[in-house]
């Protein structure tokens, strides 16, 4: 890969996130409300009081200077107090992003164990009953909203087989290998959920993206050369195959975080997205501005690393 | 335009298919002199042939016009309110009186679903509207104006696609809530929020889609023809591309209809919808989620009707997309 796409690559993040901030602040700025409505209504406020106190945190200025102020702010890490957690936000979201992000990864990592045997397995046998049994669960897949599903799962594991616990506990009292076994039960769940729904639409690209690697000439030729059929599929078929599920992976990302929200709330696990629920029940604004940039950072971080892993994989890609 | 169809074709349906190969040497040869009845299939007609034979997409079609009927016609004949509290009979099972039970109220859980199926529908209708009028629009005048309108144009759709959908819809719900609830009033000012926004934020993949047909579509011979013949740029896109660039709009339009009831129910469910008491599907998974252990058929009742919703209208668009979009794999 060309150094010099990587740095084109990297440069485009920037008016990607710029253009992300500005639609964040527009969205804010357009909203109703005003910060010191309470003050202006207070009658023990005079007005020349509340004026003088608008005017110094500069809320009169034109609406791009209040936007560049708070793009500077955020950048040097000045996210704002937490009224409800009583603290900053910033530390208040590293506290809890590593959990949304392991929640998230081994989702993804189970969706993608899932999905790409049962997707090449049904794109190198199309229309076969595998393939039809395997299309029907996907669409099954798909079409459970991951509310349902979280409530399903805790129907029949936690209420009916009592297997597992279905409140996430961040305060395990425990060491060693039970520590880390009730940390492995709690997840099991919310993984699932997230992986399964993921996993289901994958193994449509997989199925999709094999059966049309399948049919090109080098295949035929690999099978011609007299190569056995595991390893035609294992080691010519599967490598360019999984070439565009790399991009379709980065593109469901979004998707992944709305899934990951609705999980944490229902399992109530302490991750971004439930502080996200928690702060919008409790007006928490600088929390859920912060939060829904955060989430919007990760989206293009990983449009980001998927364009990467791409043209490292693809070298025609960096040519275009 | 395809209801008009499935008559005529099923009469005929075992020699629909080899039909026209046999017919078509025939009628060439004599079709000037003997007005004989032969096969002539209208896309629509060729369309619908396609779709009867995926067996799912057919079912699910029977299951989501129940669905349909049962929401539509049931409260007529379900006439027990949505909001009859009863103490007496809180939390039982389905039984007579109540077929899918009741709350932690007393109130009929059948009532409430049929109820919430005419938000959740409605939504989806109309969200999926906005989107694809959305879609089109801006895939139809970046597909006809290459060069910078049309970079500025897919820069914003690439934008868009890369924002975190329902964290940015639950910030927007969040922050104008009150001021249209008090313009629209309680449930209209949500409906119209709530719709715009889904809508809004899901117009990227058929803006997509459009520009990318127009882009191949404005190049054809016939629209050539029609530009020479003077069609002015508003005739060519509405009389020549649009119609031709329309079958993969339908799909996608389908599958929108999915996601934006998936995207209420969400909403909802995250107590972030429509008011509390307004009984949308979500709304009751969410009610009921807390007395999963003792009252499971409640939120079964409602996360069932989502579930097949959704499912019979993905099928139904995987069964469309066979019909209108042959070329594509997926």
């Amino acid at each position: 890969m060309s150094r010099q796409y990587l740095i084109r690559r990297l440069l485009l993040v920037i008016p990607a996130m710029l253009g992300i901030s500005v639609l964040l602040y527009t969205v804010l700025a357009l909203a109703p409300g005003d910060p010191f409505s309470e003050l202006a209504a207070n009658p023990a406020v005079p007005p020349e009081v509340a004026q003088a106190l608008r005017t110094k945190f500069g809320l009169d200025d034109p609406v791009w200077i209040r936007y560049w102020r708070w793009l500077i702010a955020m950048l040097h890490g000045e996210w704002g107090f937490s009224f409800q957690s009583r603290m900053d936000v910033d530390r208040l979201i590293m506290q809890r992003l590593p959990t949304t992000l392991i929640v998230i990864g081994a989702a993804q990592l189970l969706a993608i164990l899932v999905a790409l045997p049962v997707g090449v397995l049904a794109g190198t046998r199309p229309y076969s009953i595998f393939d039809q049994i395997a299309n029907t669960l996907a669409f099954v897949g798909f079409s459970l909203p991951t509310f349902f599903t979280g409530l399903l799962l805790i129907l029949v594991f936690s209420i009916q087989l009592d297997w597992l616990p279905f409140v996430y506990r961040a305060d395990i009292d425990a060491t060693g290998w039970r520590f880390y076994w009730e940390h492995i039960k709690q997840s099991i769940m919310p993984v699932m959920v997230l992986g399964l729904f993921q996993g289901a639409s994958l193994v449509r690209y997989v199925r999709s993206s094999v059966l049309d690697v399948v049919r090109l000439d080098y295949v035929t030729t690999a099978r011609a050369k007299g190569i056995g059929e595991r390893k035609v599929i294992s080691r010519h078929v599967v490598r360019n195959a999984l070439i565009p599920v790399v991009t379709l992976v980065a593109l469901q990302m979004p998707i992944v975080f709305g899934g990951a929200i609705v999980t944490e709330q229902i399992f109530r696990v302490p991750g971004i997205g439930s502080l996200l629920i928690s702060a919008m029940l409790a007006n928490d604004t600088p929390v859920i501005m912060a939060v829904t940039f955060v989430f919007s950072c990760l989206v293009v971080l990983c449009n980001l690393i998927a364009d990467v892993l791409y043209a490292w994989l693809d070298p025609r890609i960096a040519f275009r | 335009m395809p209801g008009s169809t499935p008559a005529s074709l099923s009469a005929d349906a075992p020699t629909s298919v080899g039909a026209p190969l046999v017919a078509a040497p025939a009628a060439g040869a004599a079709a000037p002199a003997v007005p004989r009845k032969r096969q002539r299939f209208s896309p629509w007609q060729e369309a619908w042939r396609r779709f009867r034979r995926h067996r799912l997409a057919v079912a699910s079609a029977v299951v989501l016009l129940l669905m349909v009927a049962a929401i539509a016609i049931g409260p007529l004949l379900w006439t027990v309110p949505i909001n009859e509290i009863d103490f007496a009979s809180k939390l039982e099972g389905p039984s007579w009186a109540h077929p899918l039970g009741t709350d932690d109220l007393g109130q009929d859980v059948l009532a409430r679903v049929l109820y919430g199926g005419r938000i959740s529908l409605a939504v989806g209708l109309a969200a999926m509207f906005v989107a694809i009028f959305v879609g089109v629009l801006v895939g139809a005048v970046a597909g006809m104006s290459s060069g910078r309108l049309d970079a500025l144009l897919m820069w914003l759709a690439d934008l868009f696609l890369s924002l975190p959908q329902l964290p940015l819809l639950l910030l927007v719900i969040y922050l104008f809530r009150d001021s249209l609830k008090a313009v629209f009033g309680p449930e209209g000012g949500i409906f119209v929020m709530i719709v715009i926004v889904i809508g809004g934020l899901r117009w990227m993949p058929s803006a997509r889609l459009v520009r990318a047909q127009f882009l191949s579509i404005r190049e054809k011979e016939f629209v050539e023809a029609a530009r020479a013949l003077g069609a002015s740029k508003v005739r060519q896109v509405v009389q020549h591309i649009l119609p031709n660039a329309l079958g993969p709009v339908i799909v996608a339009a389908t599958i929108d209809v999915a996601a934006a009831i998936i995207a209420e129910s969400t909403l909802s469910f995250l107590g972030l919808g429509f008011p509390p008491d307004i009984p949308t599907w979500g709304r009751l998974l969410a009610d009921a989620k807390d007395y999963l252990d003792i009252a499971p058929h409640w939120a079964l009742a409602s996360g069932v009707a989502i579930f097949l919703t959704v499912l019979s209208i993905n099928f139904i668009g995987d069964g469309l997309r066979d019909a209108l979009d042959p070329r594509r794999v997926i």
